[in-house]
């Protein structure tokens, strides 16, 4: 039992948030020696392999809307997303000069392309494209997925100098697992009240689990749940409501806010998705590789930047997830200029107009300011579902 | 400026043409056969460029449909733009990649293609997910107006500058255990890997003439525009008559015909007739505009601009590095293939390559088109300019319009940009320095 309200707890996690030095990270590494960081964005990396070898995983979403970017535009055209621009800034400022390594994740082409972009830049840091498969059978993207994390692996032995044991990842999974199920009841406890758990803050908590060791976070989780529990919050008459597509660029922590103030009470979402993408607990006897590719090919997340191999089951997550989480109709929320994002919208929206579910849509960056209009929206929304639903 | 293109001399005129028919004849001959299957009761098998099986897919007696050149030939011949517009009025967004909605607004307006006549749906569709994100989604998008069976083929991206037999054996697993099996399936036909082999034999006897026609850009004068002519001579080996014997006489006759034009000291024919005076020797990087690309093209040979080098010419493979399809390793083979095309090699390969054709084809330096749809190329762009310039001192431009949405090409800006750049290569040469 904690003895932290859930203010001082989520000031800690705003913390962090705001910090766009890492210190966090930057302290963590001074505190012992032959400590190595690695950097990773979005949207996934088996984050227990980096743990395995004694490291410490840093997301990075970017540079939010608390960076001034100065270089970074001078690398990107108009018309590409925000946070391939500000990524840059936070290297190019030296932001990120404590890293020892970073990992770029297949989920498009802007940020695969910055890996290329990072090598350039950064020709003396270990740098690695981490591509995951798109094919789902454990004897073809299975063992090519075994063959990526192996590769990795290595390349974590040659920064530590130090070998991985199958046990020591298997003992990563472990406390992995366990994170991962605070953030299940996380959520969990979410959907059921929402007002009691507030998404902006729960967000922050998701946020903050991006630089601090995984143990820490799973306590800073539990804490929370337990603060969030033993305190009234008023119940306000809002409509539930999912909201998907900011699974990379990361929305500004005001417009969380702002759909909540509209009258949203967002029930699930899809971002910093790293900590939530596998979605049952993975074995911790077996091989650890293995155990972590069937995970990934059979019980993630759907999202966007993954194919979808059954045209039936295309957007079925969503329909899914409306049903369990109790929603009322779905938010989608895509980054300017994210194809990904963008290119799927229309299959999802069909989905849910098939299944009866009322959707909106907008467009955001990273750095957005004015968020009237998207309150408007999201408050007209929510009043014509209330009105809906007493109809 | 003084304009350096020839009007059309008879000789050279036929010459020109003589090429030019045969590829016409045999992309109608194409078009004829795709827009028929429904009577003829062939099978379509749709797949993309970069990572086009086309040797595997005649095995099947399919006929190969590349919405992407659908695409292209929508944009030279005016339609895209209200195709696009289509598209966004049914709901996708104006940010995402034209070609896309050029294919999905031409569908939903009776897919009626070059020839004037409806395209076939698909029997299969085959995702070759090599190079390009927005194709998986391009696919998943015809799936669910198609409900066809469709095949996902993953190229790992070759992140690091080489392949690793873990990319080798995933990709061959992928064709033995899922791509052919599936192939089999929707054509009735069994897999036979000598006429696999018989057809990558064919492959590789025209990837060889290709070649010699690209590197005659080495030249000087440069008997060849590499990258709008180039655009012609790619069209057959990475459409559907790579390993066809027309393929064969189309590139022989095509090198043939560019020896000559290169023992004669010929320029590069253009719309307008023959090159006469190559001023300037460029490198292009990204692909063409080709809603204008007649104009644009004109904005170079008016100039005696020749591109000698361009990286789009190696989207649908990247020959001139020594690859060729091999039919003693007929998968492997096929899976080199589609790790090597441009768009999945990684930016400091590309940043060598556009190097290499700066040093090795004597230009002055580089132009990048950015085209606003393609993230695959266009990210990172402006660190390739700085890099190549870096590496290379010569001076690079930067333009951008966009492959088939009129909306993006803005000629008075091209134009512009394009006449400074000439008068950058100029100060340069007199040693004067590039201006910012
Ligand atoms: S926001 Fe979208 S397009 Fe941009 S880097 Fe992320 S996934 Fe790619
Ligand atoms: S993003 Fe680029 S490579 Fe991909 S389909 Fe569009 S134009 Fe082609």
């Amino acid at each position: 039992m904690t003895d932290k309200s859930t203010a001082e707890i989520v000031a800690r996690a705003e913390a962090l948030y705001d910090d766009v030095d890492f210190t966090a990270a930057r302290e963590w590494k001074a505190a012992g020696e032959n400590r190595h960081v690695i950097g990773h964005l979005p949207i996934y990396v088996p984050r227990e392999l980096i743990h395995a070898a004694g490291m410490l995983p840093l997301g990075i979403m970017g540079g939010g809307d608390q960076l001034e970017v100065i270089h970074g535009d001078a690398y990107y055209q108009s018309y590409i997303c925000r946070i391939p621009r500000s990524t840059i800034e936070l290297g190019l400022s030296g932001r990120l000069d404590f890293v020892s390594g970073m990992l770029f994740p297949s989920i498009c082409d802007v940020i695969r392309n910055l890996s290329g972009m990072w090598m350039t830049l950064f020709p003396d840091l270990y740098v690695k494209y981490f591509d995951t498969p798109q094919t789902y059978d454990d004897e073809i993207g299975g063992r090519f997925y075994e063959g990526e994390m192996r590769e990795l692996l290595e390349g974590l032995e040659g920064i530590s100098g130090r070998k991985v044991t199958d046990d020591d990842i298997r003992a990563s999974i472990a406390l992995y697992n366990e994170n991962r199920r605070a953030i299940r009841d996380l959520y969990d406890y979410r959907a059921a009240r929402p007002w009691q758990f507030p998404a902006w803050e729960s967000y922050l908590l998701m946020r903050a689990g991006l630089i601090l060791p995984v143990e820490e976070h799973t306590r800073m989780i539990r804490d929370y749940i337990a603060a969030a529990e033993a305190e009234k919050r008023p119940i306000k008459d809002n409509a539930r409501v999912i909201v998907t597509g900011m699974f990379c660029e990361q929305p500004p922590l005001n417009l969380i806010k702002s759909l909540e103030l509209a009258g949203c009470y967002v029930v699930d979402d899809d971002f910093t998705l790293v900590a939530r993408m596998l979605t049952e607990e993975v074995p911790t006897t077996g091989d650890p590789l293995r155990n972590l590719s069937h995970a990934f090919l059979h019980h993630s997340m759907s999202t966007a930047p993954k194919y979808e191999p059954d045209v039936e089951t295309k957007g079925r997550f969503l329909v899914d997830a409306v049903r369990e989480k109790g929603a009322e109709g779905v938010i989608f929320a895509s980054t300017s200029f994210c194809d990904p994002a963008l290119l799927d919208r229309p299959m999802l929206q069909n989905v849910l107009s098939e299944a009866g579910i009322p959707y909106i849509a907008f467009k955001y960056a990273e750095n957005s300011g004015q968020m009237q209009p998207i309150r408007e929206q999201a408050g007209t929304f929510a009043d014509s579902i209330k009105l809906w639903s007493a109809a | 400026m003084k304009p350096s293109a020839a009007k059309p001399a008879s000789t050279q005129d036929v010459l020109k043409d003589a090429s030019m028919l045969k590829q016409k004849e045999m992309i109608n001959a194409h078009y004829e056969r795709l827009c028929a299957a429904p009577e003829t009761g062939e099978k379509v098998c749709s797949t993309f460029v970069p990572g086009n099986l086309n040797e595997l897919i005649m095995c099947f007696d399919l006929v190969n449909n590349l919405p992407e050149v659908n695409a292209i030939q929508s944009g030279l011949r005016r339609k895209s733009g209200a195709y696009i517009m289509e598209a966004e009025r049914a709901g996708h967004s104006e940010d995402v990649c034209t070609y896309v909605k050029s294919d999905i607004g031409m569908m939903l307006k009776g897919n009626i293609g070059p020839t004037g006549k409806p395209l076939p749906k698909p029997d299969v569709l085959l995702l070759s997910y090599t190079g390009c994100f927005t194709f998986l989604k391009w696919f998943e998008l015809l799936r669910e107006q198609y409900k066809c069976p469709t095949i996902f083929l993953q190229t790992p991206y070759m992140a690091d500058g080489k392949i690793t037999p873990n990319m080798i054996q995933y990709m061959v697993k992928q064709l033995k255990e899922d791509v052919i099996p599936t192939l089999e399936e929707v054509s009735g036909v069994k897999f036979d890997i000598d006429r696999l082999r018989e057809y990558l034999a064919k492959s590789a006897r025209a990837e060889d003439d290709l070649v010699a026609v690209l590197q005659s850009a080495k030249n000087k004068p440069s008997p060849i525009d590499a990258y709008f002519g180039g655009i012609y001579y790619i069209g057959p080996i990475f459409g559907a008559f790579r390993g066809t014997d027309d393929a064969i006489d189309y590139y022989r006759f095509l090198r043939e015909e560019v020896g000559e034009r290169m023992a004669k000291g010929l320029g590069p024919v253009t719309p307008d007739g023959t090159m006469e005076e190559e001023k300037y020797r460029l490198v292009v990087e990204g692909p063409p505009n080709y809603t204008n690309f007649r104009q644009f093209w004109k904005m170079f040979y008016d100039e005696g601009a020749t591109v000698v080098a361009s990286s789009y010419t190696k989207v649908g493979g990247t020959y001139d590095f020594g690859f060729r399809h091999d039919p003693d390793r007929p998968l492997e083979s096929l899976a080199e293939y589609c790790l090597n095309v441009y768009t999945n090699r990684s930016l400091p390969m590309r940043i060598d390559m556009l190097v290499n054709y700066i040093n090795e084809y004597e230009a002055d330096g580089l132009l990048i088109n950015s085209i606003k749809s393609c993230n695959s190329f266009s990210a990172g762009q402006l660190l390739i300019m700085r890099e190549v310039e870096k590496r290379t001192g010569k001076p690079a431009a930067f333009i951008e319009t966009d492959l088939v949405d009129p909306r993006y090409f803005s000629a008075a800006n091209v134009k512009n940009r394009l006449e400074s750049y000439f008068q950058m290569v100029e100060q340069k040469r007199s040693g004067k320095g590039v201006a910012a």
